[in-house]
């Protein structure tokens, strides 16, 4: 890297002062105002990781009473009511609070480290969005504490959800909880696509993009596809609750099928928008453990992109036992089978990476592993799923549930944790304790398979999901006590990374930059890296900037006196433009409270709508004033 | 009985070879994936110390052999899958073809959280009403018209066939074909609320004898009651609003909100399969039926315990 810079005035600057410029130029205000200001996609980031393990934590509570109520038959530990509640706070918690903002917020964090940019675009988009995220989780977990919790299950059919059947405010809470989470969803995925598309470093090609950024996108917009569906859903209901409107009622000319069918057209793909960020972080893990680029790039980027697209062309294999026509739902069968060709390569792909490398099995290669033996037989049960008539015995039973842990836990919460290990470091300068990690990986393995193997079997002898208690008698006794148990090796599991973390934070290994020998650029800078993410924008040769020379090159031209990005085109990273970028600032969060208390007295009178417009109106006037002087002369 | 692994009906048979046929090809699938990963990781074990980064150029013979590998194994898949979907299509249209001609026809409808099941004769006076327990002739060709009253339930007897949800609004029709002799559990397999985990049922397959036998005595009139306790447990029923919700055949308690217990007496079990028919249990229910199944749709009478005994004498001379 060049030791002195051009500053805006024509003297020549040294590294250190350079950075200090940047320090200055990009910093948040001290203190509260800071942090309810900030704009920086790492503090955010950080937020939004924090916030979903801390919802990761809850609805692993529920989990595990849910367990020991079933470890027995007839167990009176809890009452059919709070199970129902438990189930539903299970279910809603870790689909929406939890599995799809950890993953958003991954990229939200790595994202612009990883294409060499300073910042996430449209970051008061970014910043509304957590707040958005943060009332819509604090509702949910009000309400069960006050025991208003929802209890319709986290796909809440109608008739059972509508106004006749679930009366009180439980099922208002749950909707409009889908309607704030989903609206700070589509939020991060606008800035993140944006981000992706626009901001990557020059010469950062499409075909050079790493293949964690590449699931991103995926997943992105995915987002932008699937989520407004749910919102619609929501909000249907929440009219025929509040309003009297009939979307849902049959005996109106509604029909409670279309429910499902809107429902199931996000809550397909909500599995793959969970599980394609998880698969790219498998990639970058074996690519730097393995050490060697990912084998078949291009085909592991038309996966992703394959599945992406099957997965909107699915949903139906949901309700294969509604009795819907039956030449349709073999199309549903053939779409289900054929989206596992892509994901059966992409995990032909790591394997034989790791074949044709030199692995080192440290922790977070561990936890690939583990994804790799688990997850597959997830995939595998869900081809068994896809056919109608097996399907007819399976749905809804403990097989299902056997199904879809094996594949979230195993196909997201695996490479989640590996991914905890992996950049951990650069998130906090310290390394995790290995060793530690290792008991923890065997712990959760063990336990995970303890737990949820024997459910396969149980569905199959005839358990239904979601009974809150079994007779005696059925055989279910002994399967249930022993996944009670295998529960109870998760909790420890989760326990132990809880203590690693908290020690590594204290007293861990100093990780300095690049402590793996990875290819990725986020590799390129400090850990944790500085407010400004790179004091020089990195120039891309190739696809693995970090292993391809020992000395990165990099750009000059953007001013260090002014926030400055640079834009490149879409396909060949090429520079296009300066953009200089917003100065932080309250109005997010002021509009975020506006919209949420909009959303809240929405859930007792409709009028808060046509009331609540106002404050959002001004909030939202504010935030988007017209730029002042200083702006526009950073523009010319 | 109450298993898919135990394939006793035409249409479980019939979907019991999908599973198998699963199992063998998913498994052989995993198996191979496994002795993949584990090929690869024995390899480099002795040399994982040093490490160098491998070459970054990609046409070494490896990597060419490597790719031939991986179209193999695209093909694989996908005559893999293609065998899944074509045994899953064809056994679809065996399932639609299964019992076409109905022998028994009945109506079977839902409510949270217990069954009623009607056998629909053509001539009305032998017209059969009863709850939670179904009995068949074996070998019978079974027609089922499935509805709901409330929410969405879904009609499971694993033995016997997959499931069918009973969504509102949409009646729909159901087939069985039970080839042995036997007791069937079901269970309602869609949550529909509070008492989803007791809102189980009963399909007793008999001898067309038996079965005949069965019904000619769910078409009689229980007789009329003469022991004193029986007499005053009658009283209690009338007087204790019981008959506001269930109907009794030869008496005045004609309501259909609850189960019909003109012969509740002559079924296994109680409350949808949640305890067994009894005189305990049966006591036990009435006293306090919020204890024993909370939030079912029955309320707490209050009755002293003479009473309570009276109306278990009663119900049980209802055979």
């Amino acid at each position: 890297m060049s030791a002195r810079n051009p500053s805006l005035d024509g003297e020549w600057l040294d590294e250190a002062a350079t950075h200090e410029r940047l320090r200055r130029t990009w910093r948040d205000a001290p203190g509260l105002w800071g942090a309810l200001t900030t704009l920086d996609h790492k503090r955010i980031g950080l937020r939004y990781i924090v916030t979903a393990f801390g919802f990761f934590a809850l609805a692993g509570i529920a989990a595990f009473v849910m367990r020991l109520q079933l470890a027995h038959a007839e167990n009176e530990l809890v009452g059919p009511d709070l199970y129902n509640q438990l189930f539903t706070m299970h279910g809603s918690t870790m689909m929406f609070l939890f599995a799809v903002p950890i993953m958003q917020a991954a990229g939200i964090y790595l994202v612009p480290l990883m294409v060499g940019t300073r910042s996430l675009a449209f970051p008061r988009l970014l910043s509304f969005s957590y707040w958005i995220y943060l009332s819509g989780g604090l509702l949910l977990w009000v309400a069960f504490f006050l025991n208003i919790g929802p209890d319709a299950g986290w796909f809440a059919y109608v008739p059972l959800s509508g106004p006749q059947y679930a009366p009180g405010k439980r099922v208002d809470i749950w909707a409009q909880m889908i309607t704030y989470t989903e609206l700070s969803s589509i939020a991060v995925a606008v800035s993140t696509i944006a981000t992706i598309l626009k901001q990557r470093a020059p010469g950062m090609a499409l075909n050079r993009v790493p293949l964690f950024v590449w699931a991103i996108l995926v997943m992105s917009f995915m987002v932008l596809f699937a989520m407004p569906s749910v919102m619609i859903t929501s909000t249907f209901l929440l009219m025929d609750r509040l309003v009297g409107t009939h979307f849902y009622n049959p005996a109106e000319g509604g029909d409670a099928l279309l429910w499902q069918h809107l429902f199931w057209f996000f809550g397909h793909p909500e599995v793959y928008i969970i599980f394609i960020p998880a698969l790219g972080m498998v990639s970058s893990i074996v690519a730097t453990f393995a050490r060697r680029p990912v084998f078949a790039y291009p085909l592991m980027v038309l996966s992703l992109l394959a599945t992406g697209l099957f997965a909107f062309g699915l949903w139906v294999h949901h309700m294969f036992a509604t009795g819907l026509p039956r030449l349709g739902n073999s199309f549903y069968t053939a779409a289900s089978m054929v989206i596992s060709i892509p994901t059966g390569i992409q995990i032909f792909g790591w394997i034989a990476t790791l074949w044709l490398g030199r692995p080192r099995f440290t922790t977070p290669l561990l936890f690939v592993g583990g994804f790799i033996v688990v997850f597959v037989i997830g995939g595998l049960t869900g081809v068994m799923l896809a056919s109608v008539p097996l399907d007819l015995q399976l749905h809804d039973t403990y097989f299902v549930v056997a199904h879809f842990h094996y594949v979230l836990i195993g196909g997201a919460v695996f490479p989640l944790l590996g991914a905890v290990y992996y950049w951990f470091p650069k998130l906090t300068g310290r390394l995790l304790d290995e060793r530690l990690g290792k008991v923890n990986f065997w712990l959760l393995f063990i336990g995970f398979n303890v737990t949820f193997l024997p459910m396969h079997y149980l569905g199959l002898a005839g358990m239904p999901r979601r009974v809150y208690t079994y007779s005696a008698g059925l055989g279910w006794d002994g399967l249930n006590l022993l996944e009670t148990g295998g529960a109870v090796l998760i909790a420890l599991s989760m326990l132990l990374l809880a203590i690693n973390i908290v020690r590594s934070l204290r007293s861990g290994a100093a990780a300095g930059a690049n402590p793996w020998d990875a290819d990725t650029l986020e590799w390129a800078t400090p850990s944790p890296p500085p407010s400004f993410n790179f004091a020089h924008i990195p120039l891309v040769t190739g696809s693995h900037p970090l292993w391809e020379s020992e000395r990165l090159r990099v750009m000059r031209g953007l001013q260090l006196d002014k926030r400055e990005l640079v834009l490149t085109s879409v396909l060949d990273a090429q520079p296009d433009l300066r953009e200089p970028l917003v100065p932080p600032t309250i109005w997010p969060l002021l509009a975020a409270l506006a919209v949420g208390g909009m959303f809240l007295a929405s859930i007792f009178t409709p009028w808060a709508v046509i009331v609540g417009a106002v404050p959002i109106a001004i909030t939202l006037t504010a935030w988007f004033w017209p730029k002042g002087k200083a702006e526009e002369e950073a523009e010319q | 009985m109450h298993s898919a692994l135990q394939a006793l009906g035409v249409h479980a048979q019939h979907i019991d070879l999908v599973w198998r046929t699963m199992l063998w090809i998913c498994g052989l699938m995993y198996l191979l994936v496994i002795a993949f990963l584990i090929d690869a990781i024995r390899r480099r074990r002795d040399s994982q110390s040093v490490a160098p980064r491998v070459e970054l150029q990609s046409d070494s013979p490896q990597v060419r052999r490597m790719s031939i590998v991986l179209g193999g194994w695209i093909g694989l898949m996908t005559l893999g899958l293609f065998a899944l979907a074509l045994t899953s299509f064809l056994t679809d249209r065996a399932l639609v073809h299964a019992a076409a001609e109905p022998q028994v026809s009945l109506k079977i409808t839902a409510h949270q959280w217990w069954w009623q099941i009607e056998y629909t004769d053509p001539d009305p006076s032998r017209h059969v009403r009863t709850a939670n327990e179904i009995h068949l002739p074996v070998g019978a060709q079974v027609h089922a018209e499935l509805a709901s009253d409330d929410v969405i339930h879904s009609f499971w007897v694993p033995n016997l066939h997959g499931k069918r949800d009973l969504i509102p609004g949409r009646p729909a029709e159901f087939r069985l074909q039970p080839l042995q002799p036997g007791r069937y559990r079901g269970q309602c397999a869609e949550f529909c609320g509070l008492q989803h985990a007791h809102m189980a049922l009963e399909i007793v397959v008999e001898s067309q004898q038996d079965y005949a036998a069965w019904y000619e005595q769910q078409l009689a009139t229980p007789p009329a009651v003469s022991e004193a306790r029986a007499a005053r447990g009658q009283q209690v029923f009338f007087t204790s609003a019981c008959n506001l919700c269930h109907a009794i055949a030869g008496t005045d308690a004609a309501a259909n909100y609850g189960p019909d217990l003109s012969h509740v007496a002559s079924r296994r079990m109680l409350a949808a399969g949640t305890l067994p028919n009894d005189s305990e249990h049966l006591r036990r229910w009435l006293e306090n039926p919020q204890r024993v199944k909370p939030g079912n749709r029955m309320p707490v009478v209050s009755l002293g315990p003479d009473d309570l005994d009276a109306l278990v004498a009663y119900l049980g001379t209802l055979r």
